[in-house]
């Protein structure tokens, strides 16, 4: 019977020799013993904080637990490694942005949001990238696909779920040059504005709300 | 091609605005700053009525996504509220810029146009006397552009934010010990008792082998044939049971028994017999016609 330090020196092990995330379930069958996946996790939140001031990290994302370099010392790492990443174009990152908040999301959808043509290459690079992927087709004339984003994308970003994306901006929010924001709580039938009038409050409620 | 109705002077983005215009180069508010550099020529001030150099204009369209971007960076810049856009402003400052494009024979992609007829339908519905009925279908013809507009540039935003996400291989790099084993190519495990077993069937092989050499060689039926033919030289009748010897193996004589038939075939010797079981002999077809 191993102790509680025992069994976290083995995760520790597994962890930095794994090639890839590993997930609490593959964790667990290093043991011989039955060690509930909760105190694997306790065990986890432990090592975390164990390695909380070193140069590396131990994160949890969407596959499973895995060490990382810490992203403060990236600058310093990149003296040894100079070829840099390339950066995604506005179009790529858009589409991206569409796909992860939007999904499961037809090439149509995108064009409509963007208002644009959108390029094969820029999903190319997506799939490529392996952060996108056809999870099916959609049952009109034609027969578009349908495109989600792949575990692989919440992992590379360290995320654990969608639900860990960025919040989405309130647009109207930024875009409100009134001192006072607009209250948006109040679903006021608008009074009819002139084209050039400033925003009355119901009136931008109202649009807001449509806009949702 | 009237001036854009434009506030004189770019006005510093108010509080709360969050959002950069994309070509903000370009119309940067300090005239002393650089404002772009078009060729290796620096330009330290906006040009009046355009706000860009002709020959950057170009590198301007690059910077925009689409009509949309191009709508909202005019709604920014001249401080519009886009829940409430004026449309007539809008559509003129827009027309602007795509009838600039038209003039100068730069490619334009057909969303500006489309966008540009979307601008002016509204435009014109909105001239008209609004319809009194209570009910739905009374929707602000600006709605669906400003849904529109909305979802995009939330979209703009969040490609940002995610852009600004540490990612993998940029920001940080997997952390992965080097473990030989786990690497190297993983081989099969040999114990004794395998290096027995294949040293066996590798001498049953060996001896499989060398047999059916020899056999090749020793049981010709052609060997067996002339072997017949050299004991009935002497003439007369042979027993067809002398032809054999059983002691040597089934394989000699069946091959030997092959010859027979095979003998037969060529009429070079005769088989006969006088009843059922009664016995076969064997003689020269020749000899029997001397």
């Amino acid at each position: 019977m191993l102790s509680p330090s025992e069994v976290k020196t083995v995760l520790e092990a597994a962890l930095l020799a794994a090639q890839e995330p590993l997930p609490v379930s593959e964790l667990r069958k290093m043991f011989d013993e039955e060690i509930g996946a909760d105190t694997i996790r306790r065990l986890l939140e432990e090592l975390r904080e164990a390695w909380k001031d070193r140069g590396v990290e131990l994160v949890a994302t969407a596959s499973g637990w895995r060490f990382q370099t810490r992203v403060s010392y990236q600058k310093f790492l990149e003296r040894i490694h100079p070829e840099k990443a390339p950066r995604y174009s506005r179009a790529v990152l858009e589409t991206l942005a569409i796909v992860a908040y939007r999904q499961p999301v037809t090439r149509g959808d995108i064009e409509e949001v963007r208002g644009v043509t959108v390029s094969a290459e820029v999903i190319g690079r997506l799939e490529a990238r392996g952060w996108v992927e056809v999870i099916g087709h959609k049952e009109v004339p034609g027969r578009p696909a349908l495109y989600a984003t792949t575990k692989s994308f919440l992992d590379d970003l360290g995320l654990r779920s969608l639900q860990e994306l960025p919040p989405l901006e309130d647009i109207a929010k930024t875009l409100d040059f009134t001192p006072t924001p607009p209250p948006d709580s109040q679903p006021a039938p608008a009074p009819r504005s002139e084209p050039d009038s400033q925003a009355a409050p119901g009136e931008s409620a109202t649009a807001q709300h449509s806009a949702v | 091609m009237s001036e854009p109705a434009q506030p004189a002077a770019p006005t510093p983005a108010p509080g709360g605005a969050l959002v950069a215009s994309p070509p903000s180069a370009l119309v940067a508010s300090a005239p002393s700053a650089l404002v772009a550099k078009v060729r290796g020529e620096p330009f330290t001030e906006l040009p009046l009525d355009l706000y860009i150099p002709p020959d950057a204009l170009e590198v301007f369209f690059d910077t925009f996504e689409g009509p949309l971007d191009l709508l909202l960076y005019l709604i920014r810049k001249a401080n519009l509220d886009i829940l409430d856009i004026p449309m007539a402003r809008l559509t003129e400052q827009y027309m602007e810029y795509v009838e600039v494009m038209r003039t100068r024979n730069l490619e334009l992609a057909a969303e500006y146009l489309v966008m540009a007829a979307m601008l002016m339908e509204i435009k014109s519905r909105m001239l008209l006397p609004r319809q009194t009925m209570p009910d739905a279908g009374d929707e602000d013809p600006r709605a669906e552009l400003v849904r529109r507009l909305l979802e995009y540039e939330k979209m703009k935003l969040a490609g940002q934010k995610l852009d600004a996400l540490p990612q993998l291989g940029r920001d940080f790099f997997r952390v992965e010990v080097w473990v030989e084993q786990a690497l190297a190519q993983r081989l099969p495990q040999v114990n004794v008792l395998d290096l027995q077993e294949a040293w066996r069937a590798l001498l049953v092989r060996a001896k499989m082998m060398q047999h059916h050499r020899v056999t090749r060689e020793e049981l010709s039926v052609r060997e067996h044939m002339s072997l017949i033919l050299r004991r009935l030289r002497s003439g007369g009748f042979a027993e067809f049971g002398e032809l054999f010897e059983p002691g040597r193996g089934v394989p000699v004589l069946i091959v030997n028994f092959l010859a027979v038939l095979e003998l037969v075939r060529e009429n070079l010797i005769e088989v006969t017999q006088s009843e059922s079981f009664a016995p076969i002999y064997v003689k020269l077809a020749h000899a029997q016609s001397e």
